[in-house]
């Protein structure tokens, strides 16, 4: 789902970036086939952008509506416009703050781990011998196959302390006993909530990254070796600076996906102890209190904050999405 | 090509419409829909007994709603807000009755069949039916939480429970001198309300003063005695370790395993347990010494002396006031909640029924020995509040109240009054 709708971002990006360019050239006037051309591509794409348009634009149209009303499910007649102070309850109140604390502290820890380890699973994949090469890119791609709704559980059930094996199992390892309640401490849930989003999603970014590895020319590599550079200095000098593309398009989408966790969160915890992320409690209000006016105003500013987080990445960092895609 | 697109077309054309051509032929009865709650099957069985007893007046189809009841009251919400009209029969819980009574969800109950299904019923389900003086549910099967306890365990210290009803305070000394655990619920869940509910009515005070109220007029009654009784017990429980390691995360079913593991002492839970452990005894996962040295009695009081108020729980039958059937569905109502179906829904599932007539079914005394018990403790049983505001105050009681270990009766109470408050002034978020 997540990756569908990053992908279609990217689709959105395209002719956007392509007008820019052509802006500072002098205008030259289309010829007829290209006008044709353009025409041909409004009618094959037109249809899909309109459906696209249908769910994505019109729900968040309707939710920023909704959140200017006082709107209780269950109480129908009560509805009432109040200017905007349902943002003000969300944005004075501590547990707001809090959940988006923790939802920033998810994302860049479970980033930063699986950039690491993606790179180095690319990196394996990559170098693997051609024999090899398919099954363990099917082996490391198992964990992303698998519904992050079961994977939850299977986590859950894992460390929960009446069901869980983990317990016994590292029993050796300090901090950990029979008597330790995974799920009744904010570290701990948080721990076994980031290590599941890691298992799942480092495939992810690993394909992500194998991907640019690909697109490094091997000459630029032999020629280094030739030179005599080590592997460490290749990796730094040649490599990296080659998939720089790669890799922001990689965090750029792993962010996103990070920053609206919800399923390991509501299934683990169910946001006890502190451990509430913004999509949660978004759900709590709009699904659970059936408060429409005040949960649309949480995804509202949820909205925002993954928006942000585009145009930090696009704008800060440079990301040139054509670029990752072999275009530029 | 085009003669194929055709044929096509044709085919898809019949695929449509068969499926809508068999239900015609079918359709000769009518066909309600009825949103049970999940169980072991006794729903769709009682379903399937009163399609035959209507002699194809109506048929009722079963649909299984989610497990929890939170999430069961969030779909049938969702949906009736929607004035979805396949909802023609639905199972509810009882504290989330009002909120769906007060938009008017749910279809009046004619009087004559509000007299008869009020017959004979433990008071408990009527008041947990029964929305601004006006019976707006049908009750079905009413619950209730017992003292289970381990036999040896309670010789050992000394109680009869059996005999002399016991306090809270000697099952904690009982568990704390043996070095044994409590099986209470301690999780972030609609089961830690439940028990705080149930402690605050046994010491003789109400979670909410003037249920009925608007929102913004709602008034706690946790700042009592009773409220700083319930934390003491509750905080006490958690600080000293007596509900075990897994405390933070126990539902009923964690405590129900704890208190047949070794360190077993009380419990208080749902009469599920019994059908459970004897089940697990058959399947050889279980011990058949433990269910021998398991005995029951009603819920511990707080103040020695003053009658508990046990938890009530259960599902009571609504009418989907958007339904296509009403009338039909009162009929399937009647016969849904006919005592001898509530005898067979007790034997079988292990859910006690709301007619008292049932308990003198020799199956339901065959299977379940605490019958009697059951009954009396529904006759005690106090109801969780009853507003349409239920769901803020529950949540509100479980981010205040957990983990048990938290609770502190000087501030605990207070912290939860002004946040519940709070947060049903639209002031703070859940």
């Amino acid at each position: 789902m997540s990756t569908t709708s990053s992908a279609a971002g990217v689709a959105q990006q395209q002719p956007a970036s392509a007008g820019r360019g052509k802006g500072g050239r002098t205008k030259v006037a289309r010829s007829e086939r290209a006008r044709d051309e353009a025409r041909l591509g409004w009618l094959l794409a037109g249809p899909a952008f309109v459906v696209m348009l249908a769910v994505t634009v019109y729900p968040i149209l309707q939710a920023i509506y909704d959140s200017l009303f006082s709107y209780r499910l269950t109480a129908p007649d009560d509805k009432a416009f109040n200017a905007g102070h349902n943002y003000v309850v969300v944005l004075s109140d501590p547990l707001f703050w809090q959940a988006l604390g923790v939802t920033t502290f998810i994302t860049v820890v479970t980033v930063v781990i699986e950039l690491v380890l993606g790179f180095a699973l690319a990196l394996v994949m990559h170098r693997a011998v051609k024999s090899l090469r398919g099954v363990l890119r099917t082996a490391i791609l198992v964990p992303y196959g698998i519904i992050t709704v079961v994977s939850a559980f299977a986590w859950f059930y894992a460390f929960d302390i009446n069901s869980g094996f983990v317990n016994h199992w590292f029993a050796w390892l300090p901090g950990i006993d029979e008597n330790l309640n995974w799920f009744a401490h904010q570290g701990t849930s948080l721990f076994v909530i980031i290590a599941s989003e890691v298992w799942k999603t480092t495939p992810f970014i690993s394909l992500l990254l194998l991907a640019g590895l690909a697109q490094v020319p091997t000459e630029l590599e032999e020629a280094a070796q030739v030179d005599g550079a080590t592997w460490w200095q290749r990796l730094r000098r040649v490599l990296i600076p080659n998939m720089k593309a790669a890799i922001m398009v990689a965090v750029l989408f792993r962010a996103l996906d990070a920053f609206r966790i919800f399923d390991n969160v509501f299934i683990m915890t169910n946001g006890a102890n502190n451990t509430d992320v913004l999509s949660l409690l978004a759900y709590r209000t709009s699904i659970g209190r059936l408060e429409i006016g005040l949960g649309s105003a949480i995804s509202v500013l949820l909205f925002l904050c993954v928006i942000g987080i585009c145009f930090a990445a696009i704008k800060l960092f440079k990301v040139d999405l054509a670029g990752a895609r072999g275009e530029s | 090509m085009r003669r194929r697109t055709r044929g096509l077309a044709i085919a898809a054309g019949f695929a449509l419409v068969l499926p809508l051509a068999a239900c015609a032929t079918d359709s000769g009865s009518t066909v309600l829909t009825w949103y049970t709650n999940p169980d072991a099957g006794g729903q769709d069985e009682i379903a399937q007994r009163c399609t035959e007893a209507a002699d194809g007046a109506y048929r009722i189809e079963t649909s299984v709603l989610p497990r929890d009841a939170a999430s069961q009251r969030e779909q049938l919400a969702r949906r009736l807000a929607a004035q979805d009209s396949s909802i023609d029969l639905m199972s509810l819980d009882p504290p989330f009755i009002p909120e769906l009574a007060e938009p008017g969800f749910l279809a009046p109950i004619p009087d004559d069949v509000a007299d008869e299904v009020t017959q004979d019923v433990v008071q408990g389900a009527i008041d947990g039916s029964t929305w601004k003086d006006r019976l707006v549910a049908i009750p079905f099967w009413a619950n209730t939480q017992l003292l289970w306890y381990r036999k040896s365990v309670a010789k050992e210290a000394g109680l009869d429970p059996e005999k002399e009803p016991v306090t809270w305070e000697q099952v904690i000394d009982a568990a704390r001198d043996q070095d044994k655990y409590l099986g209470v619920q301690g999780a972030k869940a609609e089961s830690l309300t439940v028990w705080i509910n149930a402690l605050v009515e046994s010491a003789g005070g109400h979670v909410l003063q003037n249920p009925e109220a608007p929102a913004d007029e709602l008034e706690l009654g946790l700042e009592s005695d009773a409220g700083k009784a319930a934390a003491e017990i509750i905080g006490t429980i958690g600080k000293d370790g007596l509900g075990g390691p897994g405390l933070p995360t126990a539902d009923e079913n964690a405590s129900m395993s704890l208190f047949q593991g070794d360190r077993g002492s009380f419990m208080v839970n749902w009469p599920f347990v019994w059908s459970a452990s004897n089940a697990a005894v058959e399947e050889g996962t279980l011990d058949k010494a433990v269910v021998d040295d398991i005995g029951w009695a009603i819920y511990p009081q707080v103040d020695e002396g003053t009658d508990a108020r046990p938890p009530y729980g259960g599902i009571s039958l609504g009418v989907g006031a958007y339904s296509s059937h009403v009338e039909e569905s009162f009929e399937a109502a009647r016969c849904i909640v006919k005592p001898e179906n509530q005898a067979y829904y007790f034997a079988t599932n292990g859910n006690p029924p709301a007619s008292t007539k049932a308990y003198e079914d020799p199956e339901v005394r065959k299977a379940f020995p605490m019958a009697d018990v059951i009954r009396e403790s529904l006759e005690k049983a106090a109801p969780r509040p009853q507003t349409p505001y239920y769901n803020e105050v529950s949540i509100g009681l479980q981010e205040t109240w957990h983990p048990p270990a938290s609770v502190d009766p000087e501030t605990t109470p207070q912290d939860s009054t002004d946040y519940i408050t709070a947060v049903l002034r639209g002031e703070a978020l859940l």
